[in-house]
């Protein structure tokens, strides 16, 4: 596999105060990977996915989509990206998906949806329309286009929330626990849009707690522990009994939860 | 009842009505512009901006309003500077001075609330904007400034029709509005109370006008909030035309 990777993650690190979150953390997704980032929580996986568009800065490390290095600088007052005119660029480049949806409240679902094409992307108006409502229906929610983000079941604002993220044509979808604030009944909708972009290839980075996720839908499996990839490989080798022992704990800990829910 | 006099007042307090009006939206817009001044010092990083914003708004908010009218009016003239300055012939005007000490003040208490509205904006909203590429002015237009004065259109309702009665202060400093005008009518007439009813009722019916507009725009910005089924069209709509 020598083409470019769609994204590549260099040696981040990341302190909170005298807290080291990260510890050099490297990765490269290729096209249509679909790699399920888990470990317990406090292990820096939301940390790790912030920094890949850098809602947080980390402290060292590259950041790298399609090819392109984010360039940083390093000022008094911290670091931060060289150009934010980059940063702007490669953010649209990039879509994100978060646990607690973020729809911008004030805006329908569609306007939510044609707001990054049109706003940042200067495309023009009519297209972005088309293309939205292609993608509430793709997403199941078509009727709902008019309506308000506060009058969303949650499996159906974070189906909003990833038709708004599909809407920008990002190179690089990034999934921070996209199903935990949701009601148990309603997850399997929201499962159901990511396995069914998966199987169009998409490239998508995904931290979750959902064992069937990572083990059927993903190839890759990462498994972060104190701010390093404690272990990773295909999910067949890692359920499989490779994993380091600390990931075989981790998932008897997790499906024995399971089994109490 | 006297209505031929009743009549006759009403026919000078309306007359003077254009300079209350005058006052009030003068104030109103150079107070709101110099709102979002003071509020943008007042977030910003810079601790000596911060902190000029927080003594500006202590200052404004927490003296009598009449005095600082009074200071403004019977005070700038005590400085050389400015009385030999090109804005001086503006300055010794009472009504400039009455619309420069009513935006002053309104200015202190809008950006206030106007910060209260920045904060209510939620993190999560603004993080979603940023990972799409929004930056600067672009977040500010798009997002961050409609959720602000969403949250903050209540409390500013208040602070405009405040606004509307504090402009019968300039009579003190001889602004004939409403009030001044009707002082007048009853050291020649000594009919108080008729006076003062009929001042009153034109303030009254002039914040009734200006709650039914503010009404119509919050009832319209807040869409979201009600579900689509209530969402019938609005006088605004009639007016403007429906949105896309
Ligand atoms: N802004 C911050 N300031 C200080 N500490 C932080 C900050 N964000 C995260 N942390 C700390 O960094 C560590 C890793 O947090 P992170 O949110 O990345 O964990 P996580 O693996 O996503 O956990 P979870 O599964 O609970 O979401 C935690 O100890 C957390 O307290
Ligand atoms: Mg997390």
């Amino acid at each position: 596999m020598s083409a470019t990777p769609r994204l590549s993650v260099r040696n981040i690190r990341k302190s909170f105060g005298t807290h080291e979150v990260l510890r050099g953390i490297s990765l490269d997704a290729h096209d249509g990977d679909v790699i399920s980032v888990l470990g317990a929580s406090g292990s820096g996986k939301s940390t790790f996915l912030r920094c890949i568009n850098l809602l947080e800065t980390a402290d060292d490390g590259d950041i790298v989509v399609n090819g392109e290095e984010i360039a940083m600088k390093t000022t008094p007052r911290g670091r931060g990206a060289a150009s934010r005119k980059q940063l702007d660029r490669i953010r649209s480049e990039l879509g994100m998906v978060f646990q607690s949806f973020n729809l911008w409240s004030h805006m329908t679902i569609l306007e939510n949806i044609i707001e990054g094409p049109v706003q940042v992307q200067k495309r023009p108006r009519a297209d972005c329309v088309a293309e939205a409502e292609a993608l509430l229906e793709k997403v199941g929610i078509a009727d709902r286009k008019d309506y308000y983000p506060a009058h969303l079941s949650g499996g159906q604002k974070q189906r909003a929330a990833i038709a708004r993220s599909l809407a920008m044509h990002p190179k690089v979808i990034l999934f921070d626990e996209p199903t935990s604030a949701l009601d148990p009944e309603l997850v399997g909708e929201v499962l159901h849009v990511m396995r069914d972009l998966a199987a169009e290839k998409m490239t998508m980075l995904v931290v979750t707690h959902e064992m069937g996720f990572a083990r059927n839908v993903s190839n890759r499996v990462i498994f972060m522990r104190d701010g390093q990839i404690d272990c990773d490989g295909p999910p067949q080798d890692m359920f499989g009994g490779k994993g380091s022992p600390h990931f075989r704990q981790f998932i008897r800990h997790m499906e024995t939860e399971h089994h109490a829910a | 009842m006297d209505f031929p006099f009743l009549l006759s007042t009403m026919k000078s307090l309306l007359a003077a009505t254009p300079t209350t009006l005058g006052l009030f939206s003068l104030s109103i817009f150079f107070g709101g512009l110099l709102a979002l001044l003071i509020v943008t010092m007042r977030v910003s990083n810079n601790i000596v901006a911060r902190n000029f914003a927080k003594g500006y708004i202590f200052v404004f908010r927490g003296s009598p309003l009449l005095i600082q009218m009074f200071l403004v009016f019977y005070g700038l003239g005590q400085f050389g500077v400015i009385r030999h300055s090109i804005v001086w012939p503006a300055l010794r005007e009472p009504f400039v001075c009455a619309v420069l000490s009513l935006a002053l003040c309104t200015g202190g208490y809008s950006a206030e609330i106007f910060r209260s509205g920045l904060r209510a904006v939620p993190p999560g909203e603004i993080e979603a904007a940023r990972a799409a590429g929004m930056s600067g002015f672009l977040l500010l237009r798009r997002i961050i400034a409609p959720i602000a004065f969403r949250h903050a259109l209540p409390a500013y309702s208040t602070e405009i029709v405040l606004m509307v009665k504090s402009t019968a202060l300039a009579s003190l400093v001889t602004v004939w509005e409403i009030t001044g005008v009707a002082q007048r009518l009853i050291s020649q007439t000594y009919r108080t109370m008729e006076v003062f009813m009929c001042a009153a009722a034109l303030y009254l019916i002039l914040n009734f006008l200006i709650l039914q507009v503010l009404a119509l725009i919050e009832h319209r910005l807040n869409r979201h909030n009600l579900r689509p089924a209530e969402r019938k069209p609005s006088v605004m709509s009639a007016f403007f035309g429906a949105r896309p």
